[in-house]
């Protein structure tokens, strides 16, 4: 396959890109990328990722609010939101807390969510997990109120009083 | 060592199996990204820490069940380049991990189906790969390396977000589940790419494996989850599933009218392709992925008979650049190593 730009060398360089359903597709050549780099809103480096659209994307998110030059630094690892928007990557786990409401509407736009819903860690996610626990129970034990199972829902109710003391 | 011993040494169990839907669906994997609590992710990390985090993890590998193989940590700077590149062309560890080989590792069990990248975007990047369409399996056992190496790990971990990880686009669950599938019929009636611009709408990834967009490299095509945060993992994996599900209908579906309306060229077709490849004396790895993908297809319609079906797997495999010189034992130009991958090929055949 030929580079789409100059039709002369192979094209090594396929870039894909979907954004709200639409989809873009580019097979370049190394030189022709490098300068499309610009044109597709990103830093073009041989090793081309996703980091870098997402970088992009931080860019854009920020126009609701004028964050200061630098914007908020985190305090663990001394990453600031003006070195994430360049690297689009987070610094340390706590950056997380550090740039909160900053990458809200990334999440949204990226993930189109906030919240986790899926695996707790068995160790150290044991409150987390409890806490999941007794929603799923109390989902359940308004069901069985509903159906006017009043034993299970005892039942239920017994074991939500447990979990709730475990929490303490 | 025989050829058939020397293979086994190479290529890992499960690239010679087959499971199900396995004549479309060629693997499943599932890779779960964790990172430590107590330092910073491993681009913004220093060497010091780097090593750190290799060293609490070669201390963990010998607490971890061997049961199903020994674990081994291996450091990607003790490595030749070609042994590098092997693990890529094996899917074990990315082009980027082995980029930067200093105070990186891969963690991996004896048999390849589960392993560990080691300071790559993220710490850990667990990861498993089984044969055919087997995700939920392969999900079950990224779990339990999972959480045999949490009894000894603090992780990254916030109750709203999930497992944290370096790039925003995987957290949550960290998981991000794929299928390679071949789909050398859709692709000949000029249909691949509009079937897999509809998974997109799903939210689904696509990549053509060797080079996106391109019809020539094998007819592999890579499906993943885009999205990780905000549904489980076992939604994240059967929205896959019933996605890779209708795409393999479509490939069977075709592949069915392509036998009933063009028999005869299908059959010259996947003929030539077995002619060449058992007669060529100079093959390029493209060239050989091209008809290695019409010589599958025709062994799957059963139109080449006393083709063995796992040795046409296999080359996938055996062909790629640095196998293949894994499997001579010895560095090769790159004229060289047509010659070479033509007569494994034909050696391979004739077995």
């Amino acid at each position: 396959m030929l580079c789409e730009q100059c039709k002369q060398r192979p094209a090594t360089v396929h870039l894909t890109k979907i954004i709200n359903n639409e989809k873009t597709e580019l097979n370049l050549c190394e030189v022709c990328a490098q300068q499309s780099g610009m044109d597709w809103g990103m830093l073009f480096e041989p090793n081309f990722s996703l980091q870098h659209l997402l970088a992009g994307m931080v860019e854009n998110d920020f126009m609701f609010g004028k964050a200061p030059a630098k914007g908020p630094v985190c305090s663990e690892c001394g990453l600031t939101l003006a070195d994430f928007r360049q690297i689009g990557q987070l610094g340390c786990a706590k950056c997380y807390e550090a740039f909160g409401g900053y990458l809200e509407p990334l999440f949204r736009r990226v993930q189109g969510s906030l919240y986790h819903t899926g695996k707790v860690p068995k160790r150290t996610g044991g409150k987390v997990r409890v806490r999941k626990d007794i929603e799923s129970l109390r989902i359940k034990l308004q069901e069985a109120v509903r159906c006017e199972d009043y034993e299970q829902a005892a039942k239920l109710r017994d074991e939500i009083r447990r979990l709730e003391k475990e929490l303490g | 060592m025989n050829f058939r011993e020397q293979i086994q040494r190479i290529l890992p169990a499960w690239a010679s199996a087959t499971g199900d839907d396995g004549d479309i669906v060629l693997s499943s994997r599932i890779r779960l990204a964790r990172n430590f609590q107590k330092y910073p992710f491993p681009h913004h990390a220093s060497d010091s820490q780097l090593e750190q985090i290799l060293e609490e993890v070669e201390a963990l590998t010998a607490k971890l069940s061997q049961q199903k193989g020994e674990y081994k940590l291996t450091r990607l700077e003790a490595l030749t380049p070609v042994e590098r590149m092997v693990l890529v062309e094996k899917h074990l560890v990315s082009p980027q991990h082995v980029s930067k080989p200093a105070h990186r590792g891969v963690l991996l069990r004896e048999d390849e189906v589960a392993s560990v990248m080691v300071n790559e975007e993220d710490h850990l990047r667990i990861q498993t790969i089984l044969p055919g369409l087997r995700l939920y399996d392969a999900l079950e056992l990224a779990f339990q390396l999972d959480d045999e190496i949490e009894a000894f790990v603090d992780y990254a971990y916030d109750e709203n977000r999930g497992y944290l990880t370096a790039c925003p686009t995987n957290t949550g669950t960290g998981l991000r589940a794929s299928v390679m599938l071949h789909l050398p019929a859709l692709a000949m009636v000029d249909q691949v790419k509009k079937v897999l611009a509809a998974l997109s709408n799903l939210g689904l990834n696509v990549r053509g494996l060797y080079g996106e967009g391109t019809e020539a490299h094998g007819n592999l095509y890579q499906i993943s989850n885009q999205v990780t945060l905000g549904h489980s993992e076992e939604d994240l994996i059967g929205k896959l599933i019933s996605a890779a599900r209708q795409v393999v209908e479509h490939e069977r579906n075709t592949r069915e009218a392509l036998l009933k309306d063009s028999r005869i060229p299908l059959e010259d077709r996947v003929c030539r392709a077995y002619g060449l490849l058992s007669q060529a004396r100079l093959i390029t790895s493209e060239e050989a992925l091209r008809l290695l993908s019409d010589v599958r297809l025709g062994v799957d319609l059963e139109l080449i008979p006393k083709v063995n079906a796992q040795a046409v797997r296999e080359l996938f495999l055996l062909t790629r650049v640095a196998i293949l010189q894994k499997l001579i034992g010895k560095e090769l130009s790159p004229a060289e190593r047509d010659y070479y991958r033509a007569s494994v090929i034909r050696e391979h055949l004739k077995n």
